[in-house]
């Protein structure tokens, strides 16, 4: 029967029974979800009308999420304005972290002994710890030292000097918090990096003649950027969620705005719900970016790169249209 | 006589306390193709990169056209050189690894370009224009825009050698060139290399090809366990060996 090409078969694929419950609790669940989310309550308010000489009064419902307190916020100005300064710290904590990174990595892969224990340490204090810690001490840093100066050490002459506070405002204080830390673990992500490339090529660049310095710059940094790529993007996500921390020195960020709308207006759910779409929204957008970055960086090094998301629907589509057709039988047996 | 191209008198070398190399004496006068040969193990890719202080030897006297490797001798004291030093010996010496090592991030013409542009500052045009000259050379033209792995073995092999060569060395140390190809690929790679020895090229080659060591090299040095058991005419060393142990080896290889 195999054997014979024109043979077609009728394959009746096995039943999954457990499956079908599954399914219908899990719709259970998902329309209770949905049903939740816009459901509404009664507000409190009781409205009274005057209705064939008497009063009838019913309670006046809200939405239980406040979708409408949501839509009339979602592009308030103050809202706006603490979102642009969350993607301002993120960008520039996160420029901080990879320059930082990159140059700890490579102090830490340096056989100067110094070198190497300095980065080690630098990773060591800013992993080690929490980064609403840190952002907690930059902002409190004039406590420490009042006076900034540029001077000769262990001496009272100085060139300039400043208040801390005018250097460290609060903003610059998250920026520098926020960079550090990423620092710490970006250098970790460069030095991964860094150590997949093949010793090989170090070898090569060297027996020609080239300088360490070289042999990273032109050989080693640029393989290792396809290692490092991915884990950025993740980082800048990631970032974007912990400049929230950065409330907790009062700068306004879009977290600090929903804060002060709300300690008015009481509306702290809906605030709150407001303020995580906007965070969806933007690291949606940086997610495609980071899709995008990583397929680019695969060249080369992959022979069928991830199918972007328009062709994965296209190939999902193929796929159901040619289960449809198993469904109804199929040639079995390779044609003799 | 001229003085030798690579001398080395006695040289040891050990890693976390093994001794790989155990004094190893070993000469080759200019144009001369001396082949390696020995065990795995026996030390000879470890004395071939000695020789362009890829590993730092740790005793004994090596010197490459008259000057010490990583050294400088000033009155009865040996100081060591520093980096900048030690890249500008490493540039006139070329060298072609096992596993090709090419630039993966760089195409073939930018793979042989880069050494002469950025170490010795030859100009780019020149450069471009002498590297398409030794992929001829090396019978790889038109693939001057292929990325390394888009080539076989044997062609990425060829590369490797161009890649050396662009630099102009005085001496070409080649460890295992054809090792890790396909036996149909070992040929072109071999190719190349007599090519290159009647082009009157000083060359050391660790190699396990005793058709080539035969044919192409005025000496071979056997290795084993970190020294030169036996060396002399390929024609007769290689035929009727004196040592027991080369003997040995050479039934196993043959």
């Amino acid at each position: 029967m195999g054997t014979n090409g024109d043979a077609a078969v009728k394959v009746v694929p096995v039943r999954h029974v457990g499956q079908w419950f599954g399914l219908a609790f899990l719709a259970l669940f998902i329309a209770m979800l949905i049903h939740t989310i816009f459901s509404k309550i009664p507000s409190g308010v009781r409205k009274c009308h005057f209705v064939a000489a008497r009063y009838i009064c019913h309670p006046v419902l809200k939405w239980r999420f406040g979708w409408n307190d949501i839509f009339h916020y979602f592009t308030n100005h103050l809202v706006l304005r603490g979102l642009l300064i969350t993607l301002e710290l993120t960008a520039i904590a996160m420029l901080i972290g990879i320059v930082l990174g990159v140059f700890v990595a490579i102090m830490r892969l340096s056989h100067n002994r110094l070198l190497s224990g300095a980065a080690w340490t630098y990773t060591w204090i800013f992993r080690g710890t929490p980064v609403y810690v840190q952002i907690l001490m930059w902002g409190a840093i004039a406590f420490l030292y009042p006076q900034l100066a540029i001077g000769i050490p262990f001496t009272h002459i100085y060139l300039v000097h400043f208040g801390a506070n005018s250097v460290f405002s609060l903003f610059n204080a998250a920026v520098t918090a926020l960079g550090l830390n990423e620092g710490a673990y970006f250098s970790e992500i460069v030095r991964s990096g860094l150590i997949a490339v093949d010793e090989g090529q170090t070898e090569a660049a060297m027996s020609l003649g080239m300088t360490r310095g070289q042999t990273l710059r032109l050989v080693v940094l640029p393989q290792a950027m396809r290692v490092i790529i991915p884990p950025t993007g993740n980082e800048v996500i990631s970032m974007l969620k912990t400049t929230s921390l950065v409330s907790a020195i009062a700068v306004v960020d879009l977290l600090g705005a929903v804060t002060n709308i709300y300690n008015q207006t009481y509306q702290i759910m809906p605030m709150l719900i407001m303020a995580s779409l906007w965070y969806l929204i933007v690291s949606t957008i940086l997610s495609v970016g980071q899709f995008y970055l990583e397929r680019y960086f695969a060249r080369g090094a992959l022979r069928t790169p991830p199918l972007t998301p328009i062709q994965r629907v296209r190939r999902d589509l193929r796929g159901i249209a040619s289960k449809y057709r198993t469904r109804r039988g199929v040639r079995v047996g390779a044609p003799s | 006589m001229t003085e030798p191209m690579v001398e080395a008198i006695g040289v040891h070398k050990s890693y976390a306390g093994v001794e790989v190399l155990q004094g190893v004496n070993l000469t080759v006068a200019r144009g001369e193709v001396t082949c390696l040969i020995g065990p795995s193990g026996s030390g000879k890719s470890t004395f071939l990169r000695c020789i362009n202080h890829l590993e730092k030897h740790d005793a004994g006297e090596l010197r490459v056209d008259g000057e010490l490797v990583g050294y400088e001798a000033k009155g009865d004291k040996l100081y060591e050189l520093n980096d900048r030093r030690i890249c500008q010996e490493r540039s006139q010496i070329g060298m072609v690894f096992q596993r090709f090592n090419l630039f993966q991030n760089l195409n073939v013409l930018e793979n042989i370009t880069t050494g002469p542009v950025k170490v010795k500052d030859v100009n780019e045009e020149l450069s471009k224009k002498f590297a398409r000259e030794l992929l001829v050379r090396v019978g790889l033209e038109g693939k001057e825009k292929n990325y390394p792995t888009q080539l076989s073995g044997g062609q990425q092999q060829r590369v490797a050698i161009a890649r050396a060569l662009a630099m102009e060395p005085k001496l070409m140390l080649f460890d295992e060139p054809t090792s890790a190809l396909d036996p149909e690929l070992v040929g072109e790679v071999l190719d190349v290399m007599k090519d290159l020895a009647r082009s009157g090229m000083t060359m050391i080659v660790v190699t396990h090809e005793m058709g080539f060591a035969k044919e192409v090299a005025d000496t071979v040095y056997f290795l084993d366990q970190g020294v030169i058991e036996e060396s002399g005419d390929p024609k007769v060393v290689l035929t009727s060996p004196s040592s027991p142990r080369l003997q040995s080896f050479l039934s196993k290889v043959l």
